[in-house]
Order: structure tokens, then sequence, then C-alpha cells
């Protein structure tokens, strides 16, 4: 994110020059990092490590890393449970997250928060929200208060597909749209809710882009699994939302190659569904792609050995890590940094 | 020192705080434009402009969530839902929002954010527009509840948890609407988690909230004259709990009665009974006894609703009985 391009978010919409080789190598290594964490957060979880849930992001790597790379380092960022990818790419050192999900107290929320509550806001990550939903209206906030206090800063918001059949997406769009707020609704569509295909319940085809013209905004579908495309989406979104023209609804069509959560197999998508996807992987796609434009196969295969490297020390960090201890068990309900509720 | 009535001091604590800090920011359903259903913030959007108290449409948890989006991000905002009985409908944004994210983040996210309401019975509105959900927002870890019964204690009270920088529900009572009292003029900022001592006896402490309070007056003034003297608590706020005010007073009388306008069950003074059998048990000469709506919705008739709200009739008799 530091080395995000600085021309990228002053380009008008539709006013693309190429991505910088820099931009496309960096991209690359995100979606890197994403995937080798997930993978060890899968391996740990059916090791009994990781406890609890995890909801992991593999497959729809592409979505994260072209808008974390297309953002302000000052721009905002909202996901859900299966936040893992955007939490990680907005910035959250590695180590931080593993160390969250294996319930130590070096974890970003010191082990309080989980793999669905995942937040760094020192990089601008405002949270994972387990409640489907609840964090569009959030995000629609804190986009109010930068456009009230004149901060310039973008709020993405990332959520999934079924979460466009719920209340609090009508609410969020429309008084988004209504307050003109700086912010980027992006519904990541993986075809299913959990286990119910999103199309055996929802009344259009496209469920974010079919809707957006009850807002008064325009249908933008991008094909999530091509980071590139994904990125000249953000950038054009980001532009507008900066430069006073209000939000957009973006409709990001990827899959995840896991099941919902955690062991989930995800049999109840059928085999050549699948197959199908899995050949659009969007690593696989963007090295093609990469090594057509003439990056040089070692380099590439160098990003993926440092993500490698990273997230084995993440790892090793965690494990060393401390449980937290009962000194924290009352702490930070209240600013005072203590849960007293009497006097 | 002005004599205000209480919907008029809701407008004086917040225009207190609005001048003061130009981060306070108030919106909600009808509360620019219109002054507010109950008349509250009246004349706020003309002082403070139209960016500062702002109309929204009728979606509360866009209200609720966007206030608590708007506190992580530099302001102090202020949400109104119109009647407090509408919390059902963005529970999911106060209750597992903004009072579990500063706790689950590990302490990263304040939320200095007011939550006001119009809350409880007695205005014939039937059961959609009149309960009294101050025990809603006490169960929930992470919200502070607040529920003032004067027009000085609405100014200082509602200046206290503007200044808060945790998330505080703050229940304005419909039947007080109306209610004049002396406000001291200049800045009062007033202290969360403090209880008033209203009335001074010696044989029975009532503890009361809100509406309830000037009804445990009257009754023991009633009961005064007939040679049962009381004291009365006016809680003010339900978290902080002022568990030492209580405890005092119960030492002194030894009997326990609270005035509850709550459905019966997990009703506030359930919790304050709990403390008091709990931490008190060998200061008590008798039965602690909860007065309370009982446990229906509020039917909306005249002869009924009155019926259903403790009265200063039924807190007489209950005490007196009680104390035979
Ligand atoms: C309000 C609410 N209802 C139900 C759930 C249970 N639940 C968790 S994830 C999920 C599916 C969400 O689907 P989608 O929005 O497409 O996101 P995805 O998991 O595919 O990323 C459901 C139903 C929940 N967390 N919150
Ligand atoms: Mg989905």
């Amino acid at each position: 994110m530091s080395d995000a391009p600085s021309n990228g978010t002053a380009l008008g919409p539709g006013s693309h020059p190429e991505i910088a080789p820099s931009v496309r190598l960096k991209m690359y290594s995100s979606m890197w990092r994403a995937r080798v964490f997930e993978k060890r957060v899968y391996d740990l979880f059916m090791s009994g490590l990781v406890k609890g849930t995890t909801h992991l992001g593999t497959g729809q790597e592409a979505v994260a890393a072209g808008f974390s790379t297309a953002m302000r380092d000052d721009d905002m960022v909202f996901c859900t449970y299966r936040g893992h990818n955007h939490t990680l790419l907005r910035g959250a050192p590695m180590d931080s997250l593993m160390g969250e999900l294996l319930g130590r107290e070096s974890g970003c929320c010191g082990g309080k928060g989980g793999s669905m509550h995942l937040t760094d806001v020192e990089q601008h990550a405002m949270g994972s929200y387990a409640i489907v939903g609840a964090h569009l209206p959030v995000a629609a906030g804190a986009a109010w208060a930068s456009a009230e206090r004149g901060t310039g800063q973008v709020t993405a918001c990332f959520f999934g597909d079924g979460t466009t059949n719920i209340g609090a997406f009508h609410e969020s769009l429309n008084i988004a749209a209504v307050w003109n707020l700086p912010v980027v609704y992006v519904c990541e569509n993986n075809l299913y809710m959990e286990y119910t295909p999103i199309s055996s319940v929802t009344a259009v085809p496209n469920p974010a882009a079919d809707r957006a013209a009850a807002y008064g905004l325009e249908p933008i579908i991008v094909d999530g699994n091509d980071v590139d495309a994904v990125y000249r989406t953000a950038l054009t979104a980001l532009h507008r939302a900066r430069s006073g023209g209000g939000p957009s609804l973006i409709e990001a069509q990827t899959y995840r190659h896991h099941g919902h959560s955690r062991a989930d197999p995800g049999k109840y998508r059928p085999d050549e569904e699948v197959e199908a996807w899995m050949r659009k992987d969007p690593l696989i796609l963007y090295r093609a792609r990469l090594e057509s434009l003439g990056f040089a196969a070692s380099d590439l295969d160098q990003v993926e050995e440092a993500a490698r490297a990273e997230i084995d020390a993440a790892t090793a960090a965690a494990k060393e890590a401390p449980e937290p201890g009962e000194a924290v068990l009352m702490t930070d309900l209240w600013a005072d940094g203590g849960a007293s509720w009497r006097r | 020192m002005a004599t205000l009535t209480y919907r008029e001091a809701v407008a004086r604590g917040i225009a207190q705080e609005m001048a003061r800090d130009e981060r306070v920011l108030l919106i909600g359903e009808d509360v620019a434009e219109a002054g507010g259903v109950f008349k509250t913030t009246q004349g706020l959007r003309e002082r403070f402009g139209p960016r500062r108290v702002r109309d929204t449409p009728i979606s509360e948890e866009a209200i609720t969530g966007m206030v608590m989006g708007a506190a992580m991000n530099g302001l102090r905002p202020i949400g109104e839902i119109m009647f407090s009985d509408f919390l059902a409908t963005c529970w999911d944004i106060v209750a597992n929002q903004i009072a579990k994210t500063r706790y689950m983040t590990g302490g990263q996210i304040e939320l200095p954010l007011v939550l006001r309401s119009a809350n409880g019975g007695g205005a014939r509105f039937g059961g959609q527009h009149s309960q009294s959900v101050e025990n809603w927002a006490m169960a929930i870890p992470g919200l502070k509840v607040v529920a003032p019964s004067t027009p000085v204690d609405v100014v200082g009270l509602m200046a206290a948890a503007i200044r808060d920088p945790n998330p505080v529900v703050f229940l304005e009572h419909k039947a007080l609407f109306a209610t004049k009292g002396e406000v001291p003029d200049g800045e009062l900022v007033d202290t969360l988690g403090r209880a008033a001592t209203v009335r001074q006896g010696d044989h029975a402490t009532i503890v009361a909230l809100a509406a309830m309070v000037p009804k445990a007056i009257e009754a023991a003034d009633l009961l005064g004259r007939e040679g049962i003297s009381a004291d009365v608590i006016d809680l003010r706020t339900l978290v902080p709990l002022d568990v030492t005010a209580v405890a005092t007073s119960v030492a002194k009388t030894g009997r326990l009665f609270t005035v509850e306008e709550n459905p019966r069950l997990c009703g506030w003074g359930a919790e304050v009974a709990s403390i008091v059998a709990e931490e008190c048990f060998w200061d008590l000469d008798g039965p602690i006894v909860r007065i309370t709506t009982p446990h229906i919705p509020l039917p909306a008739a005249d002869a009924i609703e009155d019926m259903a709200i403790p009265s200063v009739n039924r807190v007489v008799e209950t005490v007196r009985a009680s104390m035979q």
C-alpha cells in the first residue's frame, strides 16, 4: 500500500494508462501473500490449532489485491468475517493476524476478536463484521465523517452476494447515495450464501448490479478474478468518491475455492462449476499474463518464495507468543480501559 | 435561572455541546426541519446549520450504523431513534456492533456516541410506541444507559453523555416532556453513574427512574403523613449503576422498594434487588419489593394503561402493606 501509485487515485474515470510493472508485481505479491496465509489457516484449523471457525478468501484474492493497491494509505476498509484477505492486504502485519487466529496475546485484537473480527485500526482496516450486512451502514458513517471533516479519505466496504438481500444493504446504499458519501460498496459475488446458491433466493440475476438503479447508481460488474480489471475499476470508483462524485456499487464476480467455512467441503456445488472456476484461479491467470508481458519467471518465483517465507515466520512467531492471561479478560470494554458497570 | 420544559432541556443540552465542540452532530428522522416529532430538537438546525443537524430517511440501521462509523472516524455524533420501541429494528447495530466493538478489537476502536430516544408510556400510544426499554439497553455489556427525570438533569446528563468517550443510550421520557423545572444559566455538566437522593426518610428506600421518580416522590410525601418516611433515590443512570447510593440508604432504612416502568421480568429493579440481597442482606428488615408494570405490552386505553404503569396509589399501598 505504501507504494500505491499516487497517480492512480488522481485518474479520471476511463483514463487508464498502462499499469506500471511495479504495481503489477505488488498485486501479484499481494495475491500470493493472501493465498499462503489462507492455506496456512486452513492447515492450522484442520490440525486443531486455529479454533472456532474460519471463512477463507481463497480464490477471491484479486478483489482485495486490486482494491488495496488502488487505495490511498489512509483510505478505510470494512469487511466481513471472510475478511482475512482484506485486513492483511490493507497492511496488518501477518504475525499479528496469525496471532489472533491462534488465540495469542500478540493478536491484532489481543485474542478478543478471533477469525471473524480481524481489525487493525492503525492500518485503517476498520474491522471485520460477522453479522451479515451490519458493516454497510457503519462504513457509510465512516465516510460521512470523512466528508464532514474534509479528510479526503474514501471508505471501501466489502460484502458477499447474500448480503444484498438484507435490509441494511438497502438502508446503506440509499443514504450513501442521498448524502453523496465517499464510499465504495463492493459485492464479492461468489455465487453462494453459505450453502444456498444466490440465484435461488434472489429476484434478479446480478444481486448487486441489478439493484444499483434503485439508488440512482450505475450498474458495475467486474471480473473479480482479474486483478488488473479490479484495480482499474477500483481506481475509477475511488477517484469518483474522492472528487465528490459519491458512492459506487461494484459487483465483482468471483468464487471461493473452499466451502463456506471451517472444514466445509462445499459438496453442494456441481463438479463442473468448481472445475471451471479453478481454471480461472486469479493467481494462475495473473502469472500467465505477467509472463506474456515479459516478467521474468524467476522474479515471479521469488515473489512466491517471499510469501512462503513470510507465512512461515508469522506462524512461528504466533506459536511462540503467549496466550492472553486473566488480566485482559476484564479490560477494554470502556474507554477507561476497564469493564466496571457500578460504583 | 430559567424555567424550562423537559423537552426544551433536551435541545438546550444538545445546543450547549454543539456550540462547544464542532465534532458534535445530530441526525435522525424529522430532527432538523421539523425540530423533532416531540419538538425536542427545535431550533438546532437554524442555529447550527443543515450539515450538523440532518434529517435521515426512515432507516434505523443506517442512523445507528452511521453514528457508529462516524464516531470511529473523529466525530461525536448523536443519533435519534424516534420511539425507543423502534430500537428493535436496529438492535443488531446497537447490541452487536456499537456495544461490542471496543472489547472485540482489544480497545482499538473508540465510540463516543449518543443514541437518544423517546421512551415509556402514559401517552395512550399503544403497544408499539409506549414501552420502557431501559432494561433492554442495561442488559448489553458496553452500553451506558441514562434516563433523567427533570429538566436540569436532562441538560447536565446530556452534556455528560455527549462528552463521554463511550456509547450512551439516552432515554427521554415521553410523559415528562411537558414538565417544567428550574435550570441554572451557564454551562451545566453532570456525572454519569451518580444517583440523586431526592427525598430523605428513615423507614424505607424507594428507588425510581425517569417518569417513576415524580410518582415515587408524591407517594413518599403521602406515606410521610402516615408516619412512614422514605428515602427516594432517582437512579438517573442504570449503567454505571450507583450501588453505593442504594446500599447506603438501605443501611439506614432497612427496606427496599423499586418503582419500575419496564415490564416485570428482568427489569432494572431485579438487578438492584439482587445486589442488595447479596451485599446488604443483614441490613434488611423485610422483603425487597418490586413495583413494576406487569409482564404485558402496554395497552392503549387510558383506563387500562393507567392500571398497568405503577401509580402513586400503587406505590403508597404496596409500601404501606409491606411495612405493616
Ligand atoms: C444476519 C445474519 N444472518 C445469517 C448469518 C449466518 N451467515 C453467515 S455467513 C452467511 C452467508 C453470507 O453470504 P454472502 O453474503 O454471500 O457472503 P460469503 O460468505 O459468500 O462471503 C450467513 C447466512 C449471519 N452471520 N448474519
Ligand atoms: Mg457469497
